[in-house]
């Protein structure tokens, strides 16, 4: 797997626990979302841990853990399923302030897109890493200066540069 | 300084007919056009496959056909200026076989442009602020409008303003350019519904409540498609400061719930169908309650900016009654028959608006050749503010003609043979493609379109028959509307030979229905005949003012279906 932040690949610091794993003491690891609320239950205040999330997930399902959790990663099944989008709207919304991070075969095209709706950091295999390379990565999150919309993480909002422009 | 003057002032020579691009518009074209261009080299270089550059060059509105690329542009609400329909001309030209094709979504679409010209075809769109954007894919497609907006009478408000609104909105937007499904939105401001809303994802209508303030009705899950229906009421009064808030909690209800595990199941009105109106008015609702709107606060300036766009052209003061139209009318029958037929009232006393049909006797509904589109764009510049308008029945208008030019502009159009007589009749026939262009089409739709007009080539009987909507789907995706035709045809395939269902009774506007199936399918070769005798059913059937659609409701499905049934006894294997 390889993991794009800033538009730059860069080292994963977390760790994707596989289901049949005890739970660390100590470093920064993913559970699945199953597990989660024996995670909560069972790690001291200061554990570092995060979770793995199906792009159909309710967002009250995460509520309660959200003060605890570091990272939320959306699962996404295929690249064109854009429900992970909104999702991830909806967790920015419910205030979670820690890592967000899109898992699965996003192209590098859609970064903005991803950026927009509030994720920091994405996930893709490596046979896709190999053929969209950081260069086309960065492209991407330059394609636009602004966009149309407003409340979007990322880019400026055409909107408010209108207003200033009027206003100033 | 009002928003007009201000805008006269910063482009005097700039007509007054359209949304005009500032810097911000422009560079966001500009650069969607530069990231097409990457897109296409990167999937030449392999580092896109052809699945992850599909929604890409979709959402750029490069569709791939039965034999070739097919470009769909965006005509915005319907609306263009003569240099923007030179440079269609010019595209056409350039780039395709010499004509275009006007579709039923305000599109116009080149048949044959090739994959790599396609970035210097969309760069040259930029140049006259027009593009691609959005015109195909799982996105929020081009929005439409009422294409008399601005100068119908019965309106209530120009629904463009609010359409330009929603263009920017919906361009590239982070959330939703990954739905389920194609997302087509149409708004009217009209008592009148000329835009088919409520056979849309979202259909807006311009309402006044009791206190006089503008708002709109909201419809959702209204479609054509394998499975028709007609819109829902989900918000009977939003307010315009709660409109973007408002779709935006509908997307993101549909983005959340819509199905993807079926794509014929995927549209909203399929999740509407199978959750209840009321269940998704709650859903809708709760989102909006809970949605921080302060980030979709009205910008009633902004909305002010874009309506100044729109501003009418500036009338002369005329005679309500033009002496010289009454004239060359006595003197040139044909000319009366285009003006009584093809030219509409306007709200402005002396002004008309007239349908330029692209509907001849016997020729591809909805073609235009690029020397057409240069004689539509000289007579718009001569006898209309340079404007024009593309509507979803594939015909070009000419929104604010003055009478006293009417003959000069018939004159015009006639030597261009641009002047048949034929908006809303028999003839003016609304066909998909078919099977002479698209993959996914069972059966011809444009020579079955041919061949009814050639059968009602006597124009002076399609007049007596009178309005009557004729939709023709090359399959069951319904691209021809053909649900919503008083006489509807669909072309499917049997046993490998083509077969073509007919449907009676559907009607597009706010009385909309979905036609109901005649009979057994019959052959292309029949259809002119079925069309036929189902109209001399209704010369002989209808009364005083009765339209084919009015006849067909008061006397029943179940009388025309006998004409089938006795076109059977006549020998026709059907």
């Amino acid at each position: 797997m390889a993991l794009i932040s800033d538009g730059r690949f860069i080292e994963d610091a977390w760790r994707r626990l596989a289901d049949e794993e005890a739970l660390p003491k100590t470093g920064k690891f993913i559970v699945s979302l199953p597990r989660l609320e024996h995670a909560v239950e069972v790690l001291g205040p200061t554990a570092t841990f995060g979770v793995i999330v199906p792009n159909t997930t309710e967002p009250s399902a995460l509520i309660a853990a959200l003060p605890r959790l570091d990272l939320i990663s959306i699962a996404f099944p295929a690249f064109a399923d854009g429900r992970g989008f909104s999702l991830a709207r909806l967790l920015r919304r419910a205030e979670f302030k820690g890592e967000l991070r899109a898992s699965g075969r996003l192209v590098a095209d859609q970064y903005p897109h991803a950026i927009g709706c509030g994720f920091d950091t994405i996930e893709i295999p490596d046979d896709l890493a190999d053929r969209q390379d950081e260069e086309q990565w960065r492209a991407a999150l330059n394609a636009y200066s602004m966009s149309y919309q407003r409340g979007y993480a990322g880019r400026g909002s055409i909107l408010e540069a209108r207003r200033k422009a009027v206003r100033s | 300084m009002t928003a007009v003057d201000l805008r006269v002032a910063q482009r005097p020579n700039a007509p007054m007919t359209t949304y005009r691009y500032d810097e911000y518009d422009a560079a966001f074209v500009s650069e969607r056009v530069a990231e097409f261009r990457e897109q296409v080299n990167r999937r030449l270089s392999g580092a896109l496959t052809e699945e992850e550059f599909r929604p890409f060059r979709l959402m750029n509105g490069l569709y791939l056909q039965l034999h070739a690329y097919m470009l769909r542009v965006a005509i915005p609400y319907g609306t263009l200026t003569a240099r923007q329909m030179r440079r269609l001309a010019d595209i056409a030209d350039k780039w395709d076989k010499g004509y275009g094709h006007f579709t039923t979504r305000q599109n116009l679409q080149y048949n044959w442009p090739k994959l790599v010209d396609t970035p210097d075809i969309l760069e040259s769109l930029a140049d006259v602020e027009m593009h691609a954007i959005q015109t195909s894919g799982n996105c929020i497609r081009n929005v439409t409008a009422d294409h008399f907006a601005g100068v119908a009478p019965d309106e209530i408000e120009d629904p463009r303003p609010t359409a330009e609104f929603l263009r920017q909105w919906s361009s590239l937007h982070s959330e939703f350019s990954f739905l389920p499904r194609k997302f087509k939105i149409a708004v009217t401001g009209a008592a009148h519904d000329r835009a088919a809303i409520l056979v849309h994802d979202i259909g807006l209508r311009i309402v006044k409540n009791d206190t006089g303030e503008i708002g709109y009705q909201v419809v959702v899950g209204g479609g054509l498609g394998r499975s028709p229906f007609i819109g829902k009421v989900v918000g009977d009064f939003v307010p315009r400061e709660d409109l973007l808030a408002f779709l935006e909690a509908i997307l993101r209800v549909y983005n959340r719930f819509g199905r993807r595990d079926n794509k014929y199941k995927a549209r909203v009105k399929i999740l509407v169908h199978e959750k209840g109106i009321d269940e998704i008015r709650a859903a809708v609702e709760a989102e909006f309650a809970a949605m921080d709107r302060s980030a979709f606060a009205h910008d009633p300036e902004e909305f002010e900016r874009i309506a100044a766009f729109f501003a009418p052209p500036p009338y002369e003061s005329l005679p309500a009654t033009s002496a010289l139209l009454r004239a060359a009318k006595l003197e040139t029958p044909a000319f009366a028959n285009f003006v009584d037929v093809n030219v509409g009232a306007h709200k402005i006393p002396g002004y008309a608006i007239v349908t330029v049909s692209l509907k001849p006797i016997g020729g591809v509904p909805g073609d235009a050749t690029s020397a057409q589109m240069r004689v539509l764009a000289d007579a718009s510049e001569r006898f209309g503010f340079g404007e024009l308008r593309v509507s979803h029945e594939q015909n070009i208008i000419l929104p604010h003609v003055k009478q006293d030019d009417l003959f000069a502009l018939w004159s015009m159009l006639d030597a261009a043979g641009l002047a048949t007589a034929n908006a809303g009749l028999v003839s003016d026939i609304i066909s998909c493609p078919g099977l002479d262009y698209c993959s996914l089409a069972t059966a011809r739709s444009i020579p079955i379109a041919q061949a009814i007009s050639k059968r009602f080539s006597d124009m002076s009987r399609q007049r007596r028959i009178g309005k009557l909507g004729v939709k023709i789907s090359g399959c069951i995706n319904a691209c021809g509307h053909h649900h919503v035709g008083a006489i509807g045809i669909l072309g499917l395939e049997k046993k490998g030979q083509e077969s073509y269902q007919i449907t009676l009774g559907g009607d597009p506007t706010f009385s909309a229905s979905i036609g109901e199936i005649l009979g057994p399918g019959v052959t292309a070769e029949q259809v002119p005949d079925v069309v036929e005798h189902l109209v001399d059913y209704y010369l002989a059937e209808r009364e005083e003012g009765e339209a084919f659609i009015d006849t067909w409701r008061r006397i029943g499905h179940a009388r025309f279906k006998d004409v089938l049934r006795r076109e059977g006894e006549d020998g026709a294997d059907i």
